[in-house]
């Protein structure tokens, strides 16, 4: 038995990384990879929440995440290649135009 | 015990792969450190009984959507992350509001979770039930989405795809 | 009690599929040689048949050369990754019906678990990591251009594999190899076996076929080793004991690929079972064997007849023809099931 609140401990330290990741990291692919970090801690706590209330529709929300962290990978990425085409440059400091 | 154990231990390389994450400055290393994350995690659904969903994060999540990444961690050459000006002002903020962010995170889960506890697999998510969930009662959220991966895939194309070899392209044709 | 066995279970099932590996890279020599017109291994034991040790003593008797300028870490990961996701994919698949050893009856297979197939297809599906870090560790332009190849050809293709096989779970319903291979037991009219090959999944098998070629980087589709362009792709900068786990994982993941096949497709273990007892256990691994011996020599045959694709062939055969049949494979799978019940 495992008391709930580690997974749910666990899954926040996760997000937290994420969170902090997004912020102190230049690079934008990293900047991504926290993001997904964000999604898998949510999805940690919709599993746990599942075998807690014995409800299966926390499970299968995780497959909508999935999906959705999908398709912005996918976007994400193509914009990024963009990006690096036109900037030639991964670092999100260095893509400035529209700045005075 | 064995439970704990295993979940302490899965859980560890979970936290530890987060970690480095951050401390990585070359962005492979960190995608990998996040596939750990990926894989341990799928073990901590294994011991929540969610069986269906550990598969389809390991396929999908380390299997497809990282090695997406990976991919294009090579295809730019990323090299490692270098710092100016202004990434100095996003450690000043960011650390400061991570800390204020976990530590909400904590006392919110202090305060409110009680002592309930989770058996090994108690919610067995056998894929069949999974999808008479998935076919039935979210049936619309389950066909909307598809709709989305749909425009995200031509997303993808239009946007990756090169300016000059459109342009090409026409004056081939 | 359990983990004892389990453990047996483990051990006898690595020793066979190490030397299913060392024994199938033999079998390609000799029978390639033989396309070509030439006698293949013959100096080392009969029939060159003692060949796989000369060789594995060879690897492990090499120089292990770190180049400079590679990165380190990763350099020396990459072929631990490839191996170890490789041989690990073999603890769920079963190889024949279950067997009564000293009065204890156990099935044969390390794990019978609920979702064996995907289990299988994560597990290969982690294996691309071993490749795409080799090329990118290693710091040189082929090992670079042999990795990307191969990682946008395997994840191109694992979603023709993926399709292919949801015909074969919807005639089924199960994720579990075990149930999968029950459900094709017996007969038509006596004599056509009901596998699912024989069962309309025709076309699932053909597209199978070709995505199990390009996932383990097999001729027609093995882009990322091309050696008239490449050198050697991916594994240009490896040598000796390492450069031997890449080989041992490419054959590893073909023994895979022709397990599954003969367990989704041909019918696992069923087979015409005859004689004393003991016989009518042995049989069915008997004829799972013969299968996977057939499919490795499809494998080498293919190897030794066809020429390689371009780049752009393989894409666009993979997204533009593959995949759309995979798609309506799919349909008129389903809507035959949903007509019958």
């Amino acid at each position: 038995m495992v008391p709930l609140s580690y997974y749910l401990a666990l899954s926040g330290f996760l997000f937290a990384c994420g969170v902090t990741g997004f912020l102190i990291k230049r690079n934008i692919i990293t900047i991504f990879m926290s993001i997904e970090l964000m999604l898998n801690g949510v999805n940690l706590s919709f599993v746990a929440f599942a075998a807690q209330w014995h409800a299966l529709s926390g499970q299968v929300f995780v497959f909508f995440v999935m999906v959705v962290a999908a398709a912005e990978a996918a976007v994400g990425l193509a914009i990024i290649i963009a990006v690096f085409r036109t900037r030639e440059t991964l670092n999100v400091d260095r893509v400035n135009l529209l700045k005075l | 015990m064995l439970h704990l154990s295993i979940f302490l231990f899965f859980g560890a390389i979970c936290a530890a792969g987060a970690v480095n994450l951050l401390v990585q400055r070359h962005p492979i290393n960190s995608a990998l450190s996040l596939i750990a994350v990926m894989v341990s995690l799928a073990v901590e659904y294994l011991l929540l009984g969610a069986e269906f969903v550990a598969a389809v994060q390991v396929i999908i999540y380390a299997g497809a959507i990282m090695v997406l990444f990976v991919f294009v961690i090579m295809l730019l050459n990323a090299g490692v992350e270098e710092r100016i000006e202004g990434s100095r002002v996003a450690m000043i903020l960011g650390i400061p509001g991570m800390l204020v962010g976990s530590a909400l995170v904590a006392w919110v889960l202090l305060e409110r979770s009680g002592t309930s506890s989770v058996a090994v697999g108690s919610l067995p998510g056998y894929p069949k039930e999974i999808a008479g969930l998935l076919f039935h009662d979210f049936l619309l959220p389950f066909e909307v989405t598809s709709v989305l991966v749909l425009i995200a895939i031509m997303g993808a194309v239009v946007l990756a795809s090169h300016p000059d070899s459109e342009t090409q392209q026409k004056k081939e044709s | 009690m359990y983990a004892l066995i389990s453990l047996v279970k483990i051990v006898i099932a690595l020793v066979l599929l190490l030397t299913a590996v060392a024994y199938s890279v033999w079998l390609e020599r000799k029978v390639v040689g033989h396309i070509q017109n030439r006698w293949g291994p013959t100096r080392v034991g009969p029939f060159g048949l003692l060949q796989p040790l000369a060789d594995g003593a060879k690897f492990l008797f090499k120089e292990d050369l770190t180049p400079p300028y590679v990165y380190k870490p990763l350099y020396i990961a990459a072929p631990m990754i490839s191996v170890i996701f490789a041989l690990t994919s073999i603890a769920v698949i079963p190889i024949g019906n279950s067997i009564t050893v000293g009065g204890i009856r156990t099935p044969l297979q390390i794990a019978d678990v609920n979702i064996g197939l995907l289990i299988v297809l994560g597990i290969t599906s982690m294996g691309v990591y071993g490749i795409a870090l080799a090329g990118w560790s290693s710091n040189s332009k082929y090992s670079l251009l042999g990795s990307l190849r191969a990682s946008a050809q395997m994840v191109s293709y694992e979603i023709a594999l993926g399709l292919s096989l949801i015909g074969v779970l919807i005639m089924s319903g199960s994720f579990s190899l075990r149930e999968i291979v029950d459900a094709q037991g017996g007969t038509f009219w006596g004599f056509i076996p009901r596998w699912n090959i024989f069962q309309g999944q025709f076309v699932a098998f053909f597209i199978y076929l070709m995505a199990a070629f390009a996932e383990t980087n097999r001729i027609p589709f093995d882009l990322p080793e091309a050696e008239t362009e490449l050198v050697a792709g991916y594994h240009t900068e490896y040598s000796a004991m390492k450069f031997a786990m890449f080989f041992m994982a490419e054959y590893a993941n073909m023994i895979t690929v022709a397990c599954l096949a003969s367990l989704l497709f041909l019918g696992g273990w069923h087979g015409p079972l005859f004689g004393p007892a003991w016989l009518q256990e042995l049989l069915p691994i008997a004829w799972f064997a013969l299968r996977i011996f057939g499919f490795l020599f499809l494998y080498i045959w293919i190897r030794g007849t066809l020429p390689r694709f371009r780049y752009d062939q393989l894409m666009s055969f993979g997204w533009k023809f593959l995949f759309p049949l995979a798609i309506a494979n799919l349909v008129i799978t389903a809507l035959i099931v949903a007509l019958k019940a």
